[in-house]
């Protein structure tokens, strides 16, 4: 362990710590523009210079790495003279053009030229412009402010996976871009924006839209998958302007997907912002009193079993807990959270969970995915396991059952179907061996794997394997489910899913076709066929006016995820709060709070009152809500009800088409719509354009 | 020259298509196979060379991908090595490529004497093509033959010792296809002095070894 003095504190660091990590244990702050903690070091700002006793001249802090007895100055007159330099070059070709530009305000140039910028330049001739790039639906480039860190290029490179963009030229011609035009095909390329240290890359769906310090910047949690990323939304009056990634080292790291940061736009369009009832085959905007009055005159009196719930992807705990008290006080048991017509079973908790945990990524050595498409279900973790790949090159080894798709990372591919997951759990294929000589084995289960009629038997197949490779081990639980939707982990915690003789998706449908179920209740539930549901009552809550409201006989208005204090939990079973950012649109409400409005409208008065008491009543629900932002862990085993059914060998399908459009709220956001036609993604129906 | 490096160059003349010949496959895979296993993208400026040759003395941007697909390595990697080297011709170039040293001892003795000969002799300007796409002229910096300076070198070839006269003699020759000296154009040899060997003369007629 080297020991060396920085500014004449002593500090012992990790061998190959490099000195401006050394610098940041102490809590000194090195200006850097190149360096990004994440991405690999290539030293070319020079930026980060300390002087080094004994050394000729300034060393780039970034890339030295520490030594035992060195002496470091951070802050000596020949430091400051060197970076003064460095920021004089930067400067030559750097336009003085911060009050247009969207950076202005949170730039790292523009700090830093407060601190080490001359007040006035002595280049005389004239700067270089640089002709815009393409580099998709996402990214408004301005290259004339590029100073050249490569930051983006190490980016596409390590993190995306994407290597697209380059460092084109040499010296003073040299230029950032793709050189042949095209969109960087990454659905993480929005980070390149927050990566970019100048105003060279700034987002096009928020550009010259409104300035850092206007913005009311609320902590939250993404809702488009189920990963629970960290995000803050900047919000300005009722609307909100951007989405950024907040950090979590055991969630997202720094980073969000471009979905979760870009399709906030479709939270202005085709809102639901006031109640409405069918009359006579057309629906009419109505007060609140009367849909809830429409409601219990056609609630009350039926009897439970007639009667039946589905939640849909996004919707919080809150809300579920209170439909689901309600739904027991009017004695249905026909709850249904699973919309994708998931067949596993939800009673075995470590069969539904993550149980891995994303951090956990980082420890594993060798990866079976089965019936998922991880970059497009959550490009988060498949950039950790992308993070996996180039920390072990050669020794990671991947395996994947479903579709041969890019995944970023070098894999195996095994078969289409359950016909090699059953030659892999009889231990017949030689990649078992491989799942069983690896330290960490992780096995990821893609949510769609299940979603068809055989799927408890491919859940139990899957467990059968878990018990034929050692999936769990000391300290170490190898089995992982994962799930696409925001809401879905919640629901499961609370028992959202049929009860004793109740029924589930396909017996709600189909007894909704045959008149045995009289109304249904779609928590924001978009995704089922709709057409299937016959005659029956249906009543729609939700923010937007996507299928489950155009079917819908009563339309209750609530509040999209930056309009409510909500719980989600994440595909590990981590329960996080997302915060309010601004209020909802006119009549619409926070989702609990309509549900308990309707109850008393009901004659069932649900036992809370405020958001505290339904937190409470939460937490004794389920463990996993009084363990906020941690994973809360589920017994090793079992992973799956013993089934006694068939499997089917049809391949697995792949449960996201378009990974723009997947939930109301992208399905009407014009971004999405925009990345959907620039990377000619084939857009399936939805009965809500036009 | 395009307006930006940053930018591929997309004119009719961009072929659809690039293969190696079968000759030049072998080439390539005698290179490849130089560099230890898993690191045959080293091979990128060799091959890039190779298939410039094959395209007649300039780097289209299928042949580009076709390299950077045959290493295995991202095609922008392959662009990124194209643009930074100023001997990858991006844009198609004259039979004859001309390229005037311009940088300062070609400078101290008559370079621009060397650029006005070359622009009077082809008609065309510093960057530009004749017409019947005989010959590109180009200045350049600092091609490594001082001590024969002023030079130009002209496809693969050095020619050193250049006055206007010799110049216009020279470019002349190579216009009519006629066999054309490499090297000084002034007959000296090497980098030996202009007015001859001088050093160790005295000793060596003392000696008797020099008459």
């Amino acid at each position: 362990m080297p020991t060396l003095s920085i500014n004449g504190i002593s500090v012992e660091v990790a061998p190959g710590t490099s000195i401006i990590q050394a610098c940041e244990q102490l809590g000194i702050e090195v200006p850097r523009f190149c360096y990004h903690e994440r991405l690999s070091v290539p030293a070319n700002c020079r930026m980060c210079l300390v002087e080094q006793k004994g050394a000729p001249k300034p060393v780039a802090s970034c890339a030295m790495p520490c030594a035992d007895k060195m002496e470091i100055f951070t802050d000596s007159e020949l430091v400051h003279k060197a970076r003064k330099g460095v920021m004089e070059f930067l400067l030559i070709n750097h336009p003085l053009d911060c009050p247009i530009c969207d950076q202005g305000g949170e730039c790292d140039l523009q700090d830093q030229a407060l601190g080490y910028g001359f007040d006035r330049g002595r280049y005389i001739e004239n700067k270089r412009a640089v002709s815009e790039k393409y580099l998709g639906p996402l990214i408004k480039t301005f290259m004339t402010r590029c100073i050249q860190c490569t930051r983006c290029v190490r980016f596409a490179d390590e993190i995306a996976g994407a290597p697209e963009i380059g460092l084109l030229g040499r010296n003073e011609m040299v230029e950032i871009g793709t050189y042949v035009e095209s969109a960087i095909t990454s659905e993480l390329s929005g980070n390149l924006v927050d990566v970019c240290p100048v105003g060279a890359l700034t987002s096009k769906p928020y550009a010259f839209a409104a300035r850092p310090w206007e913005l009311k910047k609320t902590d939250s949690i993404d809702v488009f998958d189920a990963v629970g990323c960290n995000i803050r939304i900047d919000a300005r009056g009722s609307e909100v302007m951007r989405v950024l990634p907040r950090t979590n080292e055991d969630v997202n790291e720094e980073w969000i997907a471009d979905k979760s940061r870009h399709a906030i736009d479709g939270l202005l369009r085709q809102r639901l912002d006031q109640p409405y009832v069918r009359k006579d085959g057309k629906l009419v905007p109505a007060s609140w009193p009367e849909a809830l009055a429409a409601i219990a005159a056609k609630l009350k009196g039926l009897d439970g079993s007639k009667i039946a719930a589905i939640a849909g992807d996004l919707a919080d705990a809150e809300a579920l807990i209170a439909l689901k008290d309600l739904m027991t006080a009017l004695g249905s048991t026909n709850l249904e959270c699973r919309q994708d017509g998931g067949k596993f079973d939800p009673h075995a908790r470590a069969g539904y969970l993550f149980n891995s945990t994303i951090a956990g990524i980082d420890q594993a050595d060798a990866f079976l995915i089965v019936g998922s498409n991880p970059r497009w279900e959550a490009p988060i973790i498949n950039a950790r396991i992308r993070k996996r790949f180039l920390t072990l090159r050669e020794n990671f080894q991947a395996a994947v059952i479903g579709a041969n798709l890019d995944l970023t990372y070098p894999y195996e591919y095994l078969g289409a179907g359950p016909e090699t997951l059953t030659k892999l759990a009889s231990g017949r294929h030689a990649f078992a061996k491989v799942l069983q000589n690896a330290k960490a084995p992780m096995l990821i289960l893609g949510s769609g794997a299940v979603a068809r009629p055989d799927g408890l038997a491919i859940q139990a197949l899957v467990a059968k394997l878990a018990a034929k490779v050692g999936l769990v081990r000391d300290g170490w639980n190898g089995f992982n489910f994962l799930h696409r939707a925001a809401g879905r982990v919640g629901a499961l915690e609370l028992g959202f899913v049929p009860g004793e003789g109740g029924r589930d998706l396909d017996a709600i449908l189909d007894g909704a076709g045959k008149g045995e179920i009289e109304a249904v209740y779609l928590l924001g539930a978009d995704e089922i066929d709709m057409s299937k549901l016959g005659k029956a009552f249906v009543i729609y809550q939700g923010h937007h006016g996507d299928r489950g409201a155009h079917r819908a006989d009563v339309i209750l208005p609530g509040a999209a995820y930056t309009e409510k204090n909500a719980t989600y939990v994440n595909t590990e079973g981590r329960a996080q709060m997302a915060r309010l950012a601004s209020f909802p649109p006119g009549e619409a409400r926070e989702d609990w709070k309509i549900l308990r409005a309707l109850a008393e409208a009901l004659g069932k008065i649900l036992p809370y009152d405020t958001l505290s008491q339904v937190r409470r009543r939460l937490a004794e629900a389920a463990s996993v809500f009084r363990n906020i932002d941690s994973v809360t862990a589920a017994e090793p085993g079992p992973f799956a009800a013993a089934s006694t059914g068939t499997v089917d060998n049809a391949p697995f399908a792949m449960p996201i088409e378009n990974y723009y459009m997947t939930d109301p709220i992208s399905r009407t956001s014009p971004t999405m719509a925009k990345c959907t036609e620039d990377f000619g993604i084939v857009e399936p129906r939805t009965g809500t354009h036009g | 020259m395009s307006a930006s490096v940053g930018i591929a160059e997309t004119g009719p003349e961009q072929p659809k298509e690039f293969a190696f010949t079968a000759a030049n496959l072998k080439k390539a895979k005698a290179i490849i196979a130089k560099y230890p296993d898993g690191r045959q993208q080293s091979a990128v400026m060799p091959l890039l060379d190779l298939a410039q040759r094959q395209s007649g003395n300039w780097l289209p941007r299928v042949a580009m991908d076709y390299v950077a697909d045959m290493l295995a390595m991202p095609r922008i990697k392959a662009y990124e090595v194209a643009t930074f080297y100023s001997m990858y011709n991006l844009k198609p170039v004259g039979k004859h490529f001309v390229q005037v040293c311009t940088t300062t001892p070609c400078w101290l003795v008559g370079s621009a004497g060397i650029i006005d000969a070359c622009k009077k002799q082809l008609g065309i300007g510093l960057g530009e093509t004749t017409p019947d796409g005989e010959f590109t002229l180009i200045e350049v910096e600092c091609l490594g033959a001082c001590v024969n300076a002023p030079m130009a070198q002209i496809n693969d070839d050095y020619y050193e010792d250049l006055t206007p006269e010799n110049t216009v003699a020279l470019l002349q020759a190579l216009a009519d296809g006629k066999p054309v000296k490499t090297g000084s154009q002034t007959g000296r040899r090497g980098s030996q002095a202009k007015s001859g060997p001088t050093s160790l003369h005295a000793q060596a007629k003392a000696a008797g070894v020099e008459g």
